[in-house]
This record gives C-alpha cells, sequence and structure tokens, in this order.
C-alpha cells in the first residue's frame, strides 16, 4: 500500500505546500519541518518552474525568487535527502512536466525513490497524457497523483478508476491562490469520485482560513493550502518557519 | 476561385514515432504535440476538437469563411514576381507572397477569421488571446468587433513598449489590453497569461490561439486555417510558371505563416521548404530566439517539442529584435518537419534581418514585417548561389509599418509613433 495512506489517518489531513528554495533551501527545511511538528499530514515541495502556468501570482512570485536564489531539481533532491533524517510523513513533489522530462523521467522518478518522495503531482500532465510518467512512477513505486476539476463532468471516473495515492480535487476554475468564496458543487463531484475509487479525496486551490478548510474536509478527507503558505513565506522570508507553524496549527486543529 | 478554404488535408504518410492510442491520438506529429494542459482545460480542448471536426466539413461555414476571406480580408493574397530583387541577387527568380496585403495586414487574420467563426458557431461570446508584435492581437480584436464579440488581448509590457501603435490599434477596435509583466515579459508570458485566463473562465470565452502551437486541436486548427497560403501559391505558380517552385521560404516563430506556406507542398518532395528563426545576435549568444538551432525536446505550452531552456528544464528567456519571433519555442508540426528533414530551419540575425528589411523597401518598394524580413535576408544570401532556372516563393508574412519606429531606432535614430 502507498505510504501517502498514511496521511489520511489521523482524522482529516492536512496538506501544506511549499516552493522549494523560497528564499532559501535552508528556510525551506525549517518550514517543512514546523509544519510537521504542528500537524501537517503530507507535505507538498514544489520544484520551481519559470513558466508555471497553473499559479496565480503569490506561487509565480514564490517560484521566481526561488530560481533566482539558484535552486535546481538536484538541490532539491539534497533537501529531501536532509529532510528524510527528520521527518516521515508522506512527501510528494509539485512541479511541471518540463522539470520531469529535462531530467530524464526514468532518473528523476528513481532519484524520486531513492531519496524518498511518495508521489507526485503535475499539474500538466492529464490522463490522456500520464503515459509519459507512469510507467516509471510504476517500476520504481512512486504515486502519480491525478487532478480531478470542477469542469471534469463526464472525466471523473476514468481518471478516478486510474488514480493512484490520492485525488486531487481542483476546488474551482482558475489557477491557484486564495478565494474569499468556494462555489463549486465539491459535493456531488466527491460522490463520483467515491463511486469509483477507494483512494482519499484532497481539496485544493483557493482555501486559506480554518472554517474554509473545515468546510472542504467535511465532504472529503482533507484540505491541500499553497498560497496562504507561499505568502507567509514572501511576507516574513527567512523567519517564516514559526509562522508557518503557528499557521499549521490553527488549520489542523479545524480539522481534527 | 470556389472554396479557398480546403478542408481536405493531402496525403501524408503517417507519422512515426510513439503515439499514445487515447482521444489525441490525432494531435501527434511524430513525437511531438500533445495535451500538456492542467484537467481544467481538457474538456474545453476536446469540445473544440469536436466543434472543429464538425464545421471543417460543414458547407455553410466553408462558405460563409470563403466570403470572410475573399470580401473582408481580400484574399486571395497576390503572388508577386520580384523582379528587380531577382535580377539584382542575379540567381534564382524571386516570387513573394503577399500576405502584407491582407486586410490588418498580415497572415494572422486567415487564422483569426476561422477560429472566430467557430467560436460563434460554439457559441463563445468573448474571445482572449496572446499577441508578440501585436499583428495577431490586432487581427483578433478585428475579428472580435466583426462578430459582436467581446476581446480581450494579453500582450508582455515589453511588447507594448515596442509595439505602441498595435496596442492602440486593438484598443481603437474595442479589446482591451493587458500588459503581462510576469517572466521576460514577453510573447511566452503573453501565451501563460491568456491560458490561465481560459482557466478562470471557459463557458463563454474562445481562446484565440495565434501560431500552430499549444495543446491539440490548436496545432492543426492552425494550420488548416493558414493553408489557404500554399494552396494559393501552388495554383499562382503554375498559372506563371506552369511549375512547382524548388524553394520555399517562410519566417518561423511558433510557425503559423511557414506551416500555411509550406503545407501543400509537403509531398512534393521536390520542393524545398525553409523556415528562418530568429538568431537575435547569434545563435552563440545567449541573446537568440532560435529554437531548432539552440533548443532541445520539451513538454511546454501544452505541447512535445523543440525549447529553449537549460539542462533542468527552465525555459530560457529568448531574444529577438522581432517582437513576433522571440518565443522560445515552434509548433510541433514543424518540430516534425525538422526531426524527419523534410524541412530545413535556418538562424537568421537581428542585423541580417534589418538589412533585408531596408534592402527590400528599397528594391522593390515593400516594407515587410522585420519578421518577414528574416525570410527575406536568407533569400538574399541563398539567390545568389542558385541558377537562374530555379524558383523561390518568399512569403512576407505581414507589412512593416509597426516596425519603422523600432528599426529606425536600432539605426540610432529617434522618431515619434
Amino acid at each position: 500500500m502507498s505510504n501517502i495512506r498514511k496521511a489520511f489517518e489521523n482524522g482529516k489531513a492536512f496538506i501544506a505546500f511549499i516552493t522549494c528554495g523560497d528564499p532559501d533551501i535552508e528556510t525551506t527545511k525549517e518550514a517543512v519541518k514546523k509544519a510537521v511538528e504542528n500537524g501537517a499530514d503530507l507535505i507538498e515541495l514544489g520544484i520551481p518552474f519559470s513558466d508555471p502556468t497553473a499559479e496565480g501570482p503569490v506561487i509565480q512570485g514564490a517560484n521566481l525568487r526561488a530560481l533566482n536564489a539558484g535552486t535546481t531539481t538536484d538541490k532539491v533532491f539534497d533537501l529531501v535527502r536532509e529532510l528524510r533524517k527528520e521527518v516521515s510523513i508522506p512527501l510528494v513533489f509539485m512541479t511541471y512536466a518540463n522539470v520531469v522530462y529535462s531530467y530524464d523521467p526514468d532518473k528523476f522518478i528513481r532519484t524520486c525513490e531513492e531519496v524518498g518522495i511518495d508521489g507526485m503531482i503535475i499539474p500538466d500532465l492529464p490522463f490522456e497524457e500520464k503515459e509519459e510518467f507512469e510507467p516509471y512512477c510504476k517500476k520504481y513505486g512512486v504515486d502519480l497523483i491525478s487532478l480531478i476539476a470542477p469542469t471534469s463532468e463526464n472525466r471523473i471516473a476514468m481518471i478516478a478508476k486510474e488514480a493512484e495515492g490520492f485525488i486531487y480535487l481542483v476546488s474551482s476554475l482558475g489557477v491557484t491562490g486564495m478565494r474569499s468564496e468556494i462555489k463549486t458543487d465539491l459535493g456531488a463531484i466527491v460522490k463520483v469520485i467515491r463511486e469509483n475509487t477507494d483512494l482519499p479525496v484532497a481539496i485544493g486551490f483557493g482555501i486559506s482560513n480554518p472554517e474554509q478548510a473545515r468546510k472542504m474536509a467535511d465532504i472529503s478527507d482533507g484540505a491541500i493550502v499553497g498560497s496562504a503558505i507561499v505568502k507567509l513565506l514572501e511576507k516574513h522570508g527567512k523567519e517564516a518557519p514559526s509562522y508557518i507553524g503557528e499557521y499549521v496549527k490553527s488549520m489542523k486543529d479545524a480539522l481534527r | 476561385m470556389s472554396e479557398i478554404f480546403t478542408t481536405k488535408p493531402p496525403r501524408r504518410a503517417q507519422p512515426k514515432g510513439k503515439e499514445t492510442p487515447m482521444s489525441n491520438a490525432n494531435g501527434r506529429f511524430g513525437i511531438h504535440g500533445g495535451q500538456y494542459i492542467p484537467e481544467t482545460l481538457m474538456n474545453a480542448v476536446i469540445e473544440l476538437e469536436e466543434a472543429y471536426n464538425h464545421y471543417k466539413n460543414d458547407e455553410a461555414f466553408n462558405k460563409e469563411l470563403t466570403e470572410l476571406f475573399n470580401d473582408y480580408a481580400g484574399r486571395p493574397s497576390r503572388l508577386y514576381y520580384a523582379e528587380r530583387m531577382t535580377k539584382d541577387l542575379g540567381g534564382a527568380k524571386i516570387f513573394l507572397k503577399r500576405e502584407d496585403l491582407n486586410h490588418t495586414g498580415a497572415h494572422k487574420i486567415n487564422n483569426v477569421l476561422g477560429q472566430a467563426l467557430l467560436a460563434k458557431k460554439m457559441g463563445k461570446t468573448r474571445l482572449i488571446a496572446e499577441t508578440g508584435a501585436g499583428q495577431h492581437g490586432v487581427a483578433t480584436a478585428t475579428a472580435a468587433a466583426l462578430f459582436g464579440m467581446e476581446c480581450v488581448v494579453f500582450m508582455g509590457e515589453e511588447d507594448t513598449k515596442r509595439q505602441a501603435l498595435n496596442v492602440y490599434r486593438m484598443k481603437l477596435l474595442g479589446a482591451d489590453v493587458i500588459p503581462v509583466t510576469s517572466g521576460t515579459a514577453t510573447l511566452k508570458d503573453a501565451v501563460s497569461e491568456a491560458m490561465r485566463e481560459w482557466t478562470s473562465r471557459i463557458a463563454d470565452t474562445h481562446y484565440c490561439l495565434g501560431s500552430v502551437m499549444g495543446p491539440h486541436p490548436f496545432p492543426t486548427i492552425v494550420r488548416d486555417f493558414q493553408a489557404v497560403i500554399s494552396k494559393e501559391i501552388k495554383e499562382q505558380i503554375k498559372e506563371k510558371e506552369g511549375r512547382l517552385p524548388d524553394y520555399v521560404l517562410a519566417c518561423v516563430g511558433g510557425g503559423s505563416n511557414a506551416i500555411g506556406t509550406f503545407y501543400h507542398f509537403i509531398e512534393d518532395k521536390e520542393v524545398k521548404l525553409i523556415g528562418c528563426e530568429a538568431a537575435g545576435r547569434g545563435v552563440d549568444t545567449f541573446e537568440t530566439a532560435a529554437t531548432i538551432a539552440t533548443g532541445k525536446l520539451g513538454i511546454f505550452h501544452g505541447m512535445k517539442s523543440y525549447f529553449c531552456q537549460d539542462k533542468y528544464g527552465q525555459i530560457a528567456p529568448v531574444y529577438s529584435i522581432s517582437a513576433g519571433l522571440d518565443y522560445p519555442g515552434i509548433g510541433p508540426e514543424h518540430a516534425n518537419l525538422h526531426d524527419t528533414g523534410r524541412a530545413q530551419y535556418v538562424p537568421v540575425t537581428d542585423d541580417e534581418a534589418v538589412n533585408a528589411f531596408e534592402y527590400l523597401a528599397k528594391t522593390e518598394g515593400i516594407i515587410p514585417a522585420i519578421e518577414s524580413a528574416h525570410a527575406i535576408a536568407h533569400a538574399i544570401k541563398l539567390a545568389p548561389t542558385l541558377d537562374k532556372d530555379k524558383i523561390m516563393v518568399i512569403t512576407v508574412s505581414g507589412r512593416g509599418d509597426k516596425d519603422c519606429a523600432a528599426i529606425a531606432r536600432y539605426r540610432g535614430e529617434d522618431i515619434h509613433e
């Protein structure tokens, strides 16, 4: 069984996203540790990409800062090696297809397995193109996590049936970023997902406060938060980890 | 001419390479192409593909489009024998395909009229587009005005400065122009921003992509609408010379005018196809946009193709004097034409393009777009090496009025637009 299941064994899961190398690798390491200490159940580690087309301005900014600070795929792998000495919760990568492709998919996913990455989320790799990386994911036991969107409709069953790890349900149209309100009828989508898979479902995009997280977790198995955490890094830089710890605690408390 | 928009593709070999046996099986050109986009957009591109497959064989649709091409855009565009240029260069006989004479001043209108009509049939009321030099933005704003649709154009902030006149034209036509400040603030960032916008608003909005790039079905749709260029060339050159040309040249950014120029010659193996890429300050510098010369295989903006990038797959900040060719990738069909050796891609520097811009103005009284001047520049090198009985066709993809201020600046002269 996938290690990712463990993230969903402590009640509703709180999943935190952090862009690696923003403002530097050392801060990322501290931020991840603080998030874990304060109850995060799974960490999504973003490998920065020059042109993140699925991201809103906040995470775009983080990608740019991380790249300007000299972050590379190899440095991110080193970071995970370091983190794995202290962190045992599931870790997944979030990055774009070209980052994996240019590294050589076999080598990239083999290294994921070697350093202790449990899965990967590639927003520009839909169901139709998953053959690109899936054979290597199966070979090395790294889960290729599927996204389902409010527009997926007739595609939900097809995607859910072949999904691995957990289902990443995108809450709203558009790119990542905080939203005051989430209007999609997510309950109906979760229902169709449940009919087609036993995998846990976590909801992301637009979630920033404990009330939203609670609301999302009520209809699913967990909440994913990215921009709100990245915003703390943008604001506090190297001082951000303690703020992130506090924030994660408030979010996880709302989910308990 | 009874039917300008051809729906029947010429016979061609099945593409080689690995294909996924899925809904996008037709979206591959060899190993290139595909649909590498967020799940949120998948149903939108599937809906677009279905609509296109329906309307491309629809008689009424084709009739309406042909009328728009002929009566509104001024097609067919002329194939002009450039006698002075031919004599001056002393080699191959040179013909210019005058896409610069189309309404709005470039080949971009061919694709836009097709897509806007398709969008209208699909019930969309709003067009969004990216633009580099501003020609595609102007064409989209024009079609939106014509069809009574809302229009939003994304343009790199850097390009809004280089092409201020086109920004004004788009606004005059009723479009909103959004300057894009992310990344390098040029064409690739405008594409990214238009994709983000489409992700957030799909129901009433069609993304009118301007080149033969992006996810399937865009490279096919845009190519089919631009293929009118080579269809006309073929008829016109047969009428004038009684035979096919030996060389066909066009400039390549994403590659829409080039694929339009090549398409109906792909099966005519004796016709040499040459795409002219923007080398900027040279392919041995970092300030270049020559994708085939300097790029490597990658996945970006919805497609697998060649991209200028670093060893970790970060997309390179490319450069060219031409805002329209200033793009780090190339359309997947071109990537495949390169792989199979069917077409040749050559780099042309800023300097060579500016010289060609001035040369065509002085020799033929035609001011080409700086993009098109890249193709002229290669012709200036190639034609003198060829026998006089050879025939060369060069597509002048657009007119150069928009570039005069920038070329003047390049020559050290500051003029007010």
